[in-house]
């Protein structure tokens, strides 16, 4: 294991923002932190990384004792949110921070701050400040700058959140890319669960303070633990009783065995996806079908439905919770 | 500071060991070092001598401090000191705003220049604020004005080194007052003096209370740029700066102090009135 | 209309209170040219409060600016119990008449005081020679580096720092290549403003220093000593000497002066 967490707590005054939480990070792996906003997420990140002392439990780093170490000791790379770039530095000087703290030969430092600066695309930018820089280029920099010091992890609070959409999107799949390169064991804070599906392999989903599940994307998406996963990890609906991703229900106009009468209350076309609001026993819930499936079934807001689960699609009964 | 302090409260005192390890081992550690050395500076050369004065002044009991307050001389400079800082701080409440005002809001060649020089008495020795002054309305004065040896000597003195308090507390609120809500209230029918008295001088209020405070403390206490131009007469010209002057330069440090003590306390009443007032202008807004 | 007048009232009061007073000096000063300036400058008086000026000022400054750097990292990096106490105690030197500053420290570091009498059988001197002149102009000057570095260490935020520790930087690593280059100006700016209060103190260095002519005598005491013995040459260029000292810092801090 890369990472152990063992039963940290952690309190802001008398706030707990951390309750008894353990996480194992597996080598290679990049691991994504998910859950909404005061979650403890960062928190915990920032834990891990020593810039915040854990109030009691334990934190592992390549199977050594790293609780007690101060952030300048544990050899991780950090990127923050805000990407923390100095700014009186070039962005060549940025990169090479970690190396002339560490008094490495000044033509060492040279190469490999070029090939970083290579593999993040930013080349050309080597004697530009960080004020003329752009987010996006920012923020490969940071990660630059962090992988400069061959951390043991690689540590990011929030990678894309001060980014706009576009350059968000480009630099996830360059991240997911960039990991399959350089296999630095990652972990990184989200509460975009597209994002932590995307380009994580490991899912940790934290919510008021507390680990919640862990499992690969698809085993977090379609095993949620409980109702508050399910509806964090994707769309869902609820119907008879259980929440369904809506669209695993089966919508149709002849009788089918299992299924619950409905009312269609409203038709929406977005695209390729079609939005089919129905009422099921007096509550509201939506199917989501092909544009051609809808074509094919002519529905009209007004028409009787008959609607349930598709065979084993997950469903988790609200009552059980 | 505020969101450093709403980051990390401090821990709950009295928590166990390890569980409160970070801010505690923050403070054991450099922290404590460095607050123990600032303290010890600060101890040295501002808390342990002021509080001193203080001490002397009530060395021999209150009626001692009462007569060494109240002696003619000592007297006389209190109120004159008191009186003309009061006149001054109101001249500087009016004339500051207003040269506030034509920096803000107006413009003229040459404004970048007067804009720089409103900070020269914050930068000349006081001294030479004195001498300067002396030269111009002194005896030899060119204008055929003289004020040496006068009350109003002492005043333009004490105007000239107050001059930027109120201009620097104002103008930057000026400089910040919203244009959109004079236009606000231009569309529901203000004319110009209306929006200056209902729009623009509430806004300013609490800043230009606040140089005034400020002007006014520093008058109180001022001693260089008096000195001169005052000729030092008792009961005429003499302030309560120059009146501890001599009272330490006759070897009466005890009367030096119990005058000291007046002064301390005048200007902490002042600062401190500023600060609550400070504070019920910010809860308004 | 109004707006004339104002504008006319403005530059009035400023011309008069102000600019011509200045600018007479300057004017009688060097109304028989550069010379007499330079040899009323050049006296061995002259030439010695320079030197003591120059000293005090410099100590003054060394001390104040160290102090400045640390309680700033302290209020706005650090928490701890009182300090609100701490912040309000840093500009008590503001509101202290600088007369009464020096009657303070005659009354703790005085030849009749405890701690004075105690250093004096040391052999160390304080009133009425240079370390009790420092002091003197420490007092005064106390806040001026802290209330420049505050703000922008606020500003500054901690987050470079923590980035350079996770860096591997030690606390004095990332001050040294982190914090110190990102509140240069801002320190500029508190050193320049005290250096200027330095040289320029009177009242309280009148008082502890005994004003001993060529001994203990800085450049201000200097004016005063001159003008009151009718030498009126001397006192007026060493006072624009100071005025010179004071415009060059003026425009030095409109230089450094953080812009928002």
């Amino acid at each position: 294991m890369a990472i152990e967490v063992r039963d940290v707590n952690k309190s802001f005054g008398t706030t707990p923002v951390l309750r008894e939480v353990s996480v194992d990070v597996a080598s290679g792996s990049l691991t994504a932190l998910l859950g909404p906003s005061g979650g403890g997420k960062s928190t915990l990140l920032r834990v891990i990384a020593g810039l915040e002392q854990p109030d009691t439990g334990t934190v592992r780093i390549s199977g050594v004792d790293a609780t007690r170490l101060s952030p300048q000791r544990r050899n991780v790379g950090f990127v923050f949110q805000h990407y923390a770039a100095f700014k009186h530095l070039s962005v060549f000087r940025n990169v090479a921070f970690g190396l002339e703290i560490r008094k490495r030969p000044k033509d060492e430092i040279r190469k490999r701050v070029m090939e970083l600066l290579e593999l993040v695309h930013l080349e050309k930018m080597a004697d530009r400040y960080p004020s003329q820089l752009s987010g996006g280029q920012r923020q490969r920099m940071a990660l630059a700058r962090a992988l400069a010091v061959e951390p043991e992890v690689l540590l990011l609070d929030e990678p894309f959140g001060a980014l706009d959409a576009q350059v968000r999107k480009e630099l996830r799949t360059w991240l997911r890319r960039l990991h399959d390169e350089v296999h630095v064991t990652t972990v990184f804070v989200t509460h975009d669960q597209e994002e932590a599906i995307e380009v994580a392999d490991t899912i940790v989903v934290l919510a008021n303070g507390e680990v919640v599940q862990v499992g690969s994307p698809a085993d977090v998406y379609d095993n949620p633990a409980n109702p508050f996963v399910m509806r964090f990890l994707g769309p869902v609906t609820e119907i008879g009783g259980s929440l369904v991703r809506p669209h695993d229900i089966e919508i149709s106009v002849d009788p089918i065995e299992g299924g619950t009468p409905a009312t269609v209350s409203r038709v929406v076309r977005l695209g390729f996806e079609v939005r089919v609001e129905v009422e099921v026993g007096g509550q509201e819930a939506w199917v989501q079908v092909t544009r051609e499936f809808a074509d094919r079934l002519g529905l009209e807001p007004g028409d009787a439905v008959v609607v349930r689960p598709a065979p084993g699609a997950r469903s988790l009964a609200l009552s059980a919770v | 500071m505020t969101t450093d302090t709403a980051l990390r409260p401090a821990p709950a005192p009295g928590s166990t060991p390890g569980a409160g390890a970070r801010p505690r081992s923050r403070l054991s550690g450099g922290t404590a070092t460095g607050l123990g050395a600032a303290v010890l500076y600060l101890s040295l050369i501002v808390l342990i001598p002021l509080a001193l004065v203080v001490w002397r002044s009530a060395d021999h009991g209150p009626g001692y401090f009462w007569r060494a307050v109240t002696t003619p001389d000592a007297w006389a400079a209190l109120t004159l000191t008191i009186g003309a800082s009061v006149i001054v701080a109101l001249i500087n409440l009016v004339m500051g705003t207003l040269i506030a005002w034509v920096l803000v809001r107006d413009r003229f060649p040459g404004k970048a220049v007067v804009d720089t020089v409103i900070d020269l008495p914050f930068a000349l020795p006081t001294i030479v604020a004195g001498l300067v002054l002396l030269a111009l309305y002194g005896p030899e004065s060119p204008l055929g004005i003289n004020l040496a040896y006068s009350r109003a000597g002492v005043m333009l003195a004490l105007l000239f080194v107050t001059l930027p308090f109120v201009v620097r507390t104002v103008q930057p609120v000026l400089l910040e007052l919203d244009a959109d809500m004079e236009q606000a209230a231009a569309s529901l029918g203000a004319g110009p003096f209306q929006i200056f008295r209902r729009i623009i001088l509430p806004n300013l209020v609490p800043a230009m209370l606040s140089g005034t405070a400020l002007a006014f403390t520093r008058s109180i206490a001022e001693f260089g740029s008096t000195v001169l131009i005052s000729g030092n007469l008792p009961f005429k010209t003499q302030v309560a700066a120059v009146n501890i002057f001599s009272q330490i330069e006759g070897d009466n440090t005890t009367g030096a102090a119990a005058i000291s003590t007046v002064l301390l306390v005048v200007a902490l009443v002042a600062l401190i009135s500023l600060d609550l007032l400070q504070r019920w202008g910010n809860r308004r807004g | 209309m109004a707006k004339y007048a104002l504008r006319a009232l403005a530059l009035v009061y400023l011309l008069f209170l102000l600019v011509l007073p200045v600018a007479l000096i300057v004017w009688r000063t060097f109304g028989d040219g550069f010379g007499p300036f330079a040899e009323a400058l050049t006296s061995p008086s002259a030439l010695h409060a320079f030197q003591v000026t120059l000293t005090v000022a410099v100590w003054a400054v060394v001390a104040n600016t160290l102090f400045g750097i640390g309680v700033s990292i302290l209020l706005v990096r650090h928490s701890f119990p009182g300090k609100r106490l701490l912040n309000a105690f840093i500009d008590l030197p503001m509101a202290v008449s600088p007369v009464v500053v020096g009657l303070a420290l005659i009354l703790v570091y005085g030849r009749f005081a405890p701690v004075g009498g105690l250093l004096e059988s040391w052999g160390i001197q304080v009133i009425f020679s240079t370390p009790g002149m420092v002091l003197a102009t420490v007092f005064v000057s106390l806040p001026l580096v802290v209330r420049a570095v505050v703000p922008v260490l606020e500003e500054l935020g901690d987050e470079q720092e923590q980035a350079a520790h996770t860096l591997g930087a030690s606390r004095f690593q990332a001050f040294l290549r982190i914090t110190l280059p990102g509140i240069r100006w801002a320190l500029g700016y508190g050193v320049v403003l005290c250096l200027a209060r330095s040289l320029g103190e009177y009242g309280a260095v009148a008082v502890v220093s005994g004003r001993l002519v060529d001994q203990t005598q800085t450049l201000t005491l200097f004016v005063e000593e001159r003008f009151q013995n009718f030498d009126q040459p001397a006192a007026f260029a060493a006072a624009t000497a100071l005025a010179l000292i004071a415009v060059v810092t003026l425009l030095l801090t409109k230089l450094l002066r953080p812009k928002d």
